[in-house]
């Protein structure tokens, strides 16, 4: 395919393309300025909204004021030990539950496989409001309360605890998906050859299984960790602000108990981290990736009673596990199980729907000044504006990318650069550089766009790339017009990978809570900032309008996923 | 020697190996030929260890090896994707078996290197395995296998996965090691060359059974079964009707044979060329002419391939024209 396009290269200018016609209005520039102007777009946002931000939180954290400052020091040190302890803690149980659900996968057969993988990758793609409300919910029970009472755990552990779980929630499918592969990867034969050599098993596992399966388990080990040392929304939903990770310190230093040098520092600290996380992550993935034999379909129903226990003893965990807090959510948005606030007669207990009615309501006594209601409306609105936005820049920069030269190499780590950046510390970077300008309901899908462009490129390159010169070739030689041409095979390809990058970028701007929590202002919140301020309030009428903000915005979320796994370009044209 | 005795196999409810009963001796290099899927390397992971027999029992040197698990069976194994570990290097692989056996590094080092240069790949030692052309990464795994001298080895279609001229090379080396070693060998193939030119003795498997085992000329002169002699390559095999007691009747005309079917029933008759020249006025049993129309001629390097009307194939030296009608001498035999 590279090849082809490198021969080709030459008739590429002459075919209609409204890119190429944009980029180069008279033919008369030349490829590199035409590919810089590609770029143009890209860069000026880059710049003011990341890079710009980026050395005010630099400038603020080389300040002597900052490293002098030995409370500032103290601060970073505790909350650096505390992210690092929450995320060990938190790699270990979503390893605990993921290795042998990853066993489970890629080893054995069962009814309804495909359904259970399906469910635990969906949490993955839940906003973290969605996940803090779930699990939230799952407490707020009688009986699971009662439950708890009986292990007698101080609330603080009990906080922590959830967090923990919350956090294996989200990531158990990181630990199937590269872990399982790497097992059902594994040559039978290796085992076979080992054994027959004379190794007894464990020395299999020693020598030849665990050697081999390290990468894999490493990487997984290492994402796995990088979304629990910049778990945000989870943490502060769910424990509040005594758990003081560095994102959290972040989040007070920069709003509750302003000290924007501390907020800067400790963003640095992380950022810090997160590279370097990334770093070794890409190193072990590219080691996982030159072992990779041909998948061996090893897969076969339980055998032995010790099989058969396993298969159903974690069979029966997963589905717990992850159904409960999914339904325990829809579930609670339809009960009412305490009296509303100021609510002393006798309660209807039970199912209702008012808190769903309630959305549409403008209380005086409601949190805000609009209905709830208008929450998704603003939701809706930044999420379309962060569609475009991100489209209309993502769109050069991945149609130069998708035929990199020296240029699009050099630029293209910077363009990913943001993904190293946690939202918090884009929401801080906006307060520093922008001040009072972030007023302006604007910046929140400025803020969407930041994050959700690298995951739109990601995604219109390899289509772009992928349109076969050959099939251009051939529609062209049967007599095709080059509108009809672009009309026939380009078209076909982008619309999907167009739709895909679209729905992304709206699930990202729909479910974000970390940057809009930063830069939001109480005139326009978004459905997650509705959600979070409901759960903070006492009373049912509040928390139940929560459950049922997270229940509607769980469903826009998943109803996405389906979609673009629907769009999901598999290398459709590829020749 | 090595025995297994009426060993009976399933394969996910099914049958697949019924009453399989076979002796490998001190030296021999026997060959298991059969179709795919016929069950040849269920019974090589079975001898392995890594397998169990339903019924039946796998005895070496008359000591049942059911309670002896794989890695203490001393066995070689040789697989066709070679089955080499990706995460050591060819030294390492080489020196998994003796590691095993917690030999000394010393001793170690010396057999690794004498084993490379019994495999031709000397000053191979730090290279990785999966740089490693098909035919290297096969050579590694044949010496992985010999390093802890094992007791029996065993080739599952080691060259399949090679390309020809390869594939001449590599069968000729394991020849000869397994000729200089004397070590007992049981070779798994479904390719009739590496059979006739590596084995002793070759079995064939049909339908979980063996239904043919003797040295390899025994069985092109005899291959007894229409399965055995499509599968080998040998002749031709044709249909025909028993008509009477001693003649059978087929398309190229009728035979004087016997065959053990009763009249009237399906027979099929195993067809190749008369070995003498004809003319000598003696008739053997099952000698005959028959006389063929040329459809076809090919170049065989010092001999012509001659297909003739109904897919007769003979050879001849001197080529035909097509459309010719020639009379051959031929040699019939009743197959079961």
């Amino acid at each position: 395919m590279r090849k082809d396009v490198l021969n080709h290269g030459d008739t590429k200018t002459r075919r209609f393309n409204p890119l190429r016609a944009f980029a180069s209005p008279k033919g008369a520039a030349s490829p590199w300025f035409s590919r810089l102007l590609l770029w143009l777009p890209v860069l000026i946002f880059l710049l003011s909204t990341f890079f710009f931000p980026l050395s005010k939180i630099l400038s603020l954290t080389f300040d002597p004021n900052t490293l002098t400052n030995l409370n500032n020091l103290l601060v970073a040190r505790n909350s650096l030990f505390f992210t690092f302890y929450q995320a060990i803690l938190s790699t270990l149980l979503t390893f605990a539950l993921g290795l042998p659900a990853a066993i489970l996968f890629s080893k054995f057969n069962f009814r309804g496989k495909s359904l259970l993988r399906a469910l635990t990758a969906v949490p993955f793609m839940l906003p973290t409001v969605v996940v803090a409300a779930a699990f939230n919910s799952l407490f707020s029970y009688k009986v699971t309360g009662s439950m708890l009472q009986v292990f007698n755990l101080q609330p603080s552990t009990f906080y922590f605890l959830l967090i923990l779980t919350a956090h294996t929630f989200y990531n158990t499918s990181i630990v199937i998906r590269i872990v399982g592969n790497a097992i059902s990867r594994l040559d039978p034969k290796l085992e076979a050859s080992a054994r027959v050599l004379g190794a007894d098993t464990i020395h299999v596992w020693e020598d030849v299984i665990f050697p081999i399966l390290r990468p894999s388990l490493l990487a997984a080990a290492l994402l796995v960790f990088m979304f629990d040392f910049t778990s945000f929304g989870v943490i502060l939903l769910l424990g509040g602000s005594q758990f003081a990770t560095l994102e959290v310190e972040i989040y007070i230093r920069a709003l509750q108990l302003p000290n924007l040098n501390l907020a800067a520092l400790l963003s640095v600290i992380q950022l810090l981290f997160t590279l370097i996380f990334s770093i070794l992550y890409s190193r072990t993935i590219n080691q996982v990736q030159t072992q990779t034999a041909p998948r061996f379909s090893q897969a076969r129903s339980p055998k032995t009673l010790r099989e058969r226990i396993f298969v159903f003893t974690v069979y029966c965990s997963l589905f717990t596990f992850f159904l409960l807090p999914l339904l325990s959510l829809p579930i609670r948005s339809l009960t009412r199980l305490e009296p509303d606030r100021g609510q002393r007669n006798e309660v209807q207990y039970g199912f209702t729907t008012d808190y769903y009615q309630e959305l549409f309501v403008n209380r005086r006594g409601s949190l805000f000044y609009v209905p709830p209601v208008q929450a998704a409306a603003n939701s809706l609105g930044f999420a379309g504006i962060t569609v475009i936005l991100s489209l209309v820049l993502g769109y050069p920069a991945a149609y130069a990318l998708a035929k990199p030269t020296r240029l699009e190499k050099f630029l293209d780590p910077f363009l990913m650069l943001p993904l190293g950046a946690s939202a918090v510390m884009m929401g801080l970077g906006f307060i520093i550089s922008f001040g009072r300008l972030i007023a302006s309901p604007f910046f929140i899908p400025i803020a969407h766009t930041l994050i959700a462009l690298p995951f739109v490129i990601r995604t219109l390159q390899p289509a772009l790339a992928s349109i076969p010169e050959r099939l251009r070739q051939a529609a062209t030689t049967l007599g095709a017009s080059p509108l009809r041409v672009w009309q026939t095979v380009d078209f076909p390809i982008l619309s999907r990978a167009t739709l895909s990058a679209a729905t992304f970028a709206f699930t990202v701007s729909l479910g974000e809570f970390g940057a809009t929590l930063l830069i939001t202002r109480p005139e326009y919140p978004t459905i997650p900032i509705a959600i979070s301020r409901f759960l903070s309030q006492p009373g049912g009428l509040n928390y139940g309008q929560a459950m049922a903000m997270a229940t509607v915005l769980m469903l826009l979320t998943t109803l996405s996923i389906l979609l673009i796994e629907k769009l999901r370009f598999n290398n459709a044209g590829e020749l | 020697m090595l025995e297994l005795r009426n060993v009976v196999k399933s394969y996910e409810g099914k049958p697949l190996l019924n009453d399989i009963s076979f002796t490998v001796s001190q030296g021999e290099t026997i060959c298991l030929l059969g179709a795919s899927g016929s069950g040849k390397s269920t019974i090589l992971r079975m001898i392995a260890g890594l397998d169990f027999p339903d019924r039946g029992a796998i005895l070496l040197n008359g000591i049942d090896l059911a309670g002896t698990p794989p890695h203490l069976r001393d066995f070689g194994l040789v697989f066709q994707d070679y089955g080499l570990f990706p995460h050591l290097n060819v030294f390492d692989n080489i020196a998994f078996g003796l590691k095993m056996r917690n030999l000394p590094a010393d001793e170690i080092s010396l057999r690794v290197a004498a084993l490379l240069g019994q495999v031709n790949l000397a000053g191979f030692d730090s290279r990785k395995v999966t740089d490693l052309s098909g035919g290297e990464q096969q050579r590694v795994a044949l010496a992985r296998a010999l390093a802890p001298s094992p007791r029996l080895l065993m080739f599952d279609e080691p060259l399949g996965a090679l390309d020809r001229s390869l594939k001449e090379g590599l069968l000729n080396e394991i020849r000869s090691i397994l000729h200089e070693t004397k070590i007992p060998a049981i070779y798994v193939t479904h390719d009739q060359e590496e059979a006739f030119a590596i084995a002793d003795r070759i079995l064939v498997l049909h339908e979980g059974t063996i239904i043919r085992d003797g040295t390899p000329s025994e069985i092109w002169k005899d291959p007894k079964f229409a399965f055995v002699a499509k599968l080998l390559g040998i002749g031709n095999v044709i249909d025909g009707e028993v008509v009477t007691e001693n003649k059978v009747k087929t398309a190229f005309g009728t035979f004087d044979i016997s065959c053990t079917k009763n009249v009237g029933e399906k027979a099929q008759l195993l067809i190749t060329e008369f070995p003498s020249p004809a003319g000598e006025g003696r008739r053997g049993e099952g000698e005959a002419q028959i006389k063929l129309t040329v459809e076809d001629v090919l170049f065989k390097q010092d001999q012509f391939q001659v297909k003739g009307r109904g897919g007769l194939v003979i050879h001849m030296k001197k080529a035909p024209r097509i459309g010719d009608v020639i009379t051959v001498q031929v040699q019939v035999k009743c197959l079961s």
